[in-house]
């Protein structure tokens, strides 16, 4: 296990630290929610690049949802800067969030809609997105017919829709059971690599994020900073299976998880 | 559904090739084109095990139980309707009331056969109903819009707020006699009750509805690019509609029991004749079998209506969205 803690400061491996190549550019970023409130992100300056996967790992009150809703456009920044040069970044929340009104397909042609994509290469290409997602068989099925599991994919499938650089996903997979969440790691892990999307994922899962990040960024609570960020990619560049149960991905979840609890301990 | 999971896996090796495609091309492509090292043997496996956990999962949709369902909802409240007339029937022989204050099942029936031969109660009926109908489209017409507005544009949902409020709790029969004075004895008079009644609550369960969308359905829109209107037409207002057909419902249940009140009150002039009107006369000419004809009139075409018009659209709406109904259980 080659895992470097690098410390907020040092780029990682391949990234020109804001350089041109950033899929997501944050600098200096601040955000309390009220003038004199508390500070919920206090000057995080973050890159993450191309088709990069990244994880935001922190515990309650560490702002990630915050810091995902900022990049998403869905709030504003106190001060500081968030540069998404692809323009905005789809989305995705621990709900699927799918309209019951809509079949699987719909729900996906809708978003193809919203893109601006014209109607007659809307149902060909949800069925596409479905079917990347395995679910080319439910594209008629109404949301409350499908299990927890299959509606995170149709969501996962909708937000693909957008056809944007960058995936924001606010833990996605919270709400599944363990045995789902196992597959959809799987899922998850394949359809970047097929798509080279850049994913931003946010979880309070840290075996979660070992996983399924190129990289691991941790944050502190209360305020919100970047505490320590591991490289976890090189490890497991040969095998494509990484294994939520692996002693690798146990090994480097321990020591982020002491370093999440030192930062916990701060707190009290 | 169980016959689903071994269907997919068997087209499972002639379909892993063609999944494996470039999202950020527009286009189909073929299968030379993807990339076979893509999609190895793990990659099938995934899609097995992924097929067999949702056929393990998925809600099981299997529902062959409508004769039952059809019993229930037809058979108990006709043997409810038998009990009640048998009761009656029975109180009639055993305690012999006077004939001019409780009719028997009998004495009804046959009010309402001379009614019927006479014309006056189809004319009744048909008087009362295109009123009725007319004035809960009119309604809705100037509700729906009023009440978009008030629900996107909050300085006037705080404004109007209250007054709808008051004005769904003041009986509309109350505007009679106002109206009376206003438009005389005329159909007018009608139309303007059925109005101030049914518009105040048409427009509050069309704001009931759209308060209760999820707001991460609008936040899903946002983030999907959806404009204002787009944001009202494709998200709020489908998400709205069980509580606008809720306040649709409502709304004609007002309308009808102000109209009925109308009718009753403001008879001659120019106003047709109504079941109000029906009602009314009876009780003028002490026809208690009359007047019960025009009662169980006015409850029948309630029942109908809600039967014909809004159970269907209700029961539809339900379904198609996974609502679990207390009325099928």
């Amino acid at each position: 296990m080659s895992a470097v803690s690098t410390g907020a400061g040092t780029p990682p491996r391949g990234h020109a630290a804001g350089g041109e190549s950033a899929a997501v550019d944050i600098r200096a970023l601040t955000k309390r929610y009220a003038a004199r409130g508390p500070v919920v992100l206090d000057d995080v300056s973050l890159s993450i690049a191309k088709g990069e996967f990244a994880c935001l790992v922190g515990a309650s009150g560490c702002g990630k949802s915050t810091l995902l809703n900022i990049i998403a456009g869905l709030e504003a920044p106190t001060s500081g800067t968030v540069d998404v040069p692809s323009g905005r970044a789809a989305v995705m929340f621990q709900e699927p969030a799918l309209f019951p009104w809509l079949s699987a397909s719909r729900n996906v042609e809708l978003a193809l809609k919203l893109a601006g994509t014209p109607k007659s290469r809307r149902r060909p290409r949800a069925l596409e997105l479905l079917d990347l997602v395995n679910l080319a068989d439910a594209a008629d099925r109404r949301p409350h017919e499908l299990s927890g599991g299959m509606r995170q994919r149709v969501a996962l499938a909708r937000a693909l829709a957008q056809d944007r650089d960058v995936l924001l996903m606010d833990e996605p997979f919270a709400a599944l059971d363990a045995i789902t969440r196992d597959l959809l790691h799987d899922e998850l892990v394949r359809v970047w690599r097929e798509t080279g999307r850049t994913i931003v994922f946010v979880t309070h899962n840290v075996r979660e994020a070992v996983r399924l990040g190129e990289r691991v960024v941790l944050l502190s609570s209360r305020p919100g900073r970047i505490a320590a960020q591991w490289q976890v990619g090189s490890a497991f560049d040969d095998a494509d299976d990484r294994r939520i149960e692996s002693p690798e991905v146990s090994r480097l979840a321990i020591e982020i998880t002491d370093h999440l609890r030192t930062e916990i301990r701060r707190a009290a | 559904m169980p016959l689903e999971a071994p269907v997919t896996t068997a087209r499972l090796p002639a379909s892993s090739g063609s999944v494996a495609r470039d999202l950020r091309k527009d286009a189909y492509r073929d299968d030379a084109d993807a990339p076979s090292s893509v999609r190895g043997p793990l990659d099938s496996d995934l899609r097995s095990l992924e097929s067999g956990l949702d056929s393990l999962q998925a809600e099981n949709t299997w529902s062959g139980r409508s004769w039952r369902r059809v019993l229930g909802s037809v058979l108990l409240p006709v043997a409810l309707l038998v009990v009640l007339v048998v009761a009656w029937q029975l109180y009639v022989t055993v305690a012999h009331p006077r004939p001019d204050i409780v009719p028997s099942p009998g004495d009804v029936v046959g009010s309402f056969g001379q009614l019927w031969s006479a014309g006056r109660l189809q004319q009744a009926v048909l008087t009362s109903l295109e009123r009725g109908v007319i004035g809960f489209l009119v309604a809705a017409a100037v509700a729906t819009p009023f009440g978009l507005l008030l629900a996107e544009v909050r300085v006037l949902r705080r404004a109007f707020g209250p007054l709808i409020t008051g004005l769904q709790v003041l009986p509309s029969v109350a505007w009679v006699p106002a109206a009376i004075l206003w438009f005389g004895l005329t159909d007018a008079t009608a139309y303007f009750v059925v109005l101030m009644g049914a518009i105040p609550s048409i427009v509050n369960g069309l704001l009931n509805g759209v308060d209760q969308v999820p707001p991460l359905f609008r936040r899903v829109g946002t983030v999907l690019g959806a404009g204002r209107m787009q944001q009202g037409t494709l998200i709020v207002l489908p998400a709205a509609l069980p509580g606008y057909l809720g306040g649709l419902k409502q709304g004609w249940a007002f309308s009808w029991r102000s109209l009925m009140a109308a009718e009753i009150i403001t008879t001659g002039g120019t106003m047709g004749f109504g079941l109000g009107t029906l009602l009314d006369q009876s009780r003028q000419l002490a026809d208690i079998s009359g007047v019960f004809v025009a009662i169980l009139s006015i409850l029948a075409i309630g029942i109908v209506v809600e039967l014909l018009v809004f159970a269907p659209i209700e029961r539809r709406l339900a379904r198609s969205r996974g609502l679990a109904r207390g009325g099928e259980r």
